[in-house]
């Protein structure tokens, strides 16, 4: 017996007993779909989340205010030298003081009095500013650290003000709130996927359960273990790798209707753009825990009539 | 070539199926098992088949200690016994060509033998046409006849029929019996168990006869009797 002529033994048994056992594979395929289906949304939701969290992250930042009489050069070098630190997200926003003077004239533009005694002043009485985002929220401190080492150094004559410590509160707190919304979403995806490792191995076991008199026979007649086995694995994994399909597919319009029904609530995340463009990856999720799942969990279920 | 000695199965102290048995079965000889409902037939045939060990004694096959075996030496072990039962244990969704062929398969033949072997035994029991139909399409005769194709396709050393007839009526009974015979004559030993007076006189060979879990008779050219 060559090994090809004995996987294509194997493979045929396999698809055999898919095929004859009709109502038992179908009922197993459904419960792999939909535990595969549970297993998908999880990324999706991750997606999601990750989007918002994202999103509100990208809200925050740490506005340097410097002083009207802070030479230009000096804050360029400073920004090169943040824009170097590795917690810094690029790009660093400059807004030069001039800027500043034409903002403000731009919003009180109705406002006479303002700009009539702004005019009266010969020389610009803002400063430039920097505003710096972090990767992550748990970085702001840092960068606010360095900051104030820098207006420690120059003694407060450039850096008047960081308002980071302004925000120190709302920062920490969403800060929190963004390491509590991860972790609420890993315990959700862990405790759905063992849920769903739990219902499909019960399932399995409800089929291989169904065969036990057939095993019994095939002891009888001398067959190893592992030749038994086999088939029962291979369907196993056909009913996962078919489930995959069917939930892959199943997103398609899925993802579509939600993208166009919420719209960018979360964070502007496109589910159906993120389905398309993670196309390969959530294929191989879907289809390789699916197979793993259904061969692992006959395995499993066939290893009880198999003692002596 | 079998052979037991003081084989005893205590499945509780009050259920001794088997008590110190010893008997020797040669090679090519034809052995009725007769005795009452839960004398041990069943329990004897479980012992050598390995489905259960021996509380005490040991079981001889050729040379062999049986209780001795690796677990993975027993399927290999099991090829060279065929196996009929009283209710067939045909595999329900494979069909006849398949139920004898897995035998084939499970002993690692190939296809091509499979292909040609396969066929050759089911015209033996008389078969030939209902070769793709599956079991619930079959009478309990044609079961039973499958059975025994998928007990010799692997022209095993002694073939072991407990109560092979004992869901047939009396004219596939005796069919039976004489495909028994049959086998027996082309040079496998065949052990069969068995409640029906028939049968035994049909067979007319030696008879063990067991009662409460030891044996009580042992005839040469046996005649039933209980
Ligand atoms: N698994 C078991 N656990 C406990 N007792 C058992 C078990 N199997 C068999 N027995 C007992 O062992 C005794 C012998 O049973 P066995 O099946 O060998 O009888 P038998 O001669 O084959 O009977 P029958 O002609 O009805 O098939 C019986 O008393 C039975 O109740
Ligand atoms: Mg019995």
């Amino acid at each position: 017996m060559t090994i090809w002529s004995n996987f294509k033994r194997t493979a045929r048994a396999g698809f055999i007993g898919f095929w004859r056992n009709g109502f038992v594979s179908l009922a197993s395929v459904l419960i792999m779909t939909v535990t595969l289906f549970v297993f998908g949304s999880t990324i999706f939701i991750n997606a999601l989340l990750e989007a918002s969290i994202h999103e509100v992250e990208s809200r925050v930042d740490i506005n340097v205010y410097f002083s009207s009489s802070a030479k230009e050069d000096d804050i360029l070098a400073l920004k090169t030298k943040v824009e170097t630190l590795p917690e810094v997200a690029l790009p660093v926003e400059y807004i030069s003081k001039e800027d500043v003077l034409g903002n403000f004239k731009k919003h009180h533009e109705n406002d006479e009095v303002i700009l009539q005694s702004l005019d009266e002043l010969d020389v610009n009485p803002f400063g430039a500013i920097l505003n710096i985002r972090a990767k992550e929220v748990a970085q702001y401190e840092g960068i606010a650290r360095f900051f104030a080492d820098t207006q420690t150094d120059d003694g407060g004559t450039q850096i008047q003000k960081i308002n980071y410590y302004n925000n120190k509160q709302a920062i920490d707190s969403l800060g929190r709130a963004v390491d509590g919304g991860r972790k609420i979403g890993a315990s959700i995806t862990i405790a759905l996927a063992l849920l769903s490792i739990l219902i499909t191995f019960n399932t399995i076991r409800l089929s291989t359960y169904i065969a036990r008199d057939e095993i019994a026979v095939m002891r009888l007649v001398g067959a190893s273990n592992g030749f038994i086995r086999e088939p029962f694995i291979i369907a196993g994994a056909m009913y996962g790798a078919l489930a995959g399909i069917i939930v892959l597919g199943g997103f398609y319009p899925v993802t579509y209707w939600i993208a166009s029904s919420i719209g960018d609530f979360f964070g502007g995340l496109d589910l159906f753009a993120y389905y398309i463009e993670h196309f390969g990856e959530i294929t191989l999720l879907l289809v390789i825990s699916g197979i793993v799942l259904g061969s692992v969990s006959s395995f499993l279920a066939v290893r009880r009539y198999l003692r002596i | 070539m079998i052979h037991f000695d003081k084989v005893s199965k205590i499945y509780s102290d009050d259920s001794i199926a088997l008590d110190e048995v010893s008997f020797t079965v040669n090679s090519q000889e034809f052995v009725t098992i007769v005795g009452h409902s839960g004398a041990g037939k069943s329990t004897l045939i479980k012992m050598l088949l390995l489905e259960e060990k021996p509380s005490h004694g040991t079981i001889l096959f050729e040379k062999f200690d049986v209780s001795r075996l690796r677990r993975r030496d027993i399927p290999k072990y099991r090829r060279r016994i065929g196996t009929v039962f009283q209710d067939f244990k045909l595999i329900p969704n494979k069909t006849v060509f398949e139920n004898v062929a897995f035998a084939m398969e499970a002993a690692g033949r190939t296809d091509e033998e499979i292909a040609a072997d396969v066929p050759h035994v089911l015209s033996l029991v008389d078969l030939r046409k209902k070769i793709w139909n599956f079991p619930h399409e079959l009478s309990g005769g044609e079961k039973q006849r499958v059975a025994i194709a998928r007990a010799i396709i692997n022209q095993p050393d002694v073939v072991i029929a407990d109560e092979p007839t004992g869901n047939l009526d009396p004219i596939n009974a005796r069919e039976i019996v004489e495909i028994l015979k049959r086998i027996n004559s082309l040079g496998t030993t065949v052990i069969l168990t068995t409640h029906n007076k028939d049968v035994v006189d049909a067979i007319g060979k030696r008879v063990i006869t067991m009662e409460k879990g030891k044996i009580i008779r042992d005839n040469k050219d046996g005649k039933y009797a209980l």
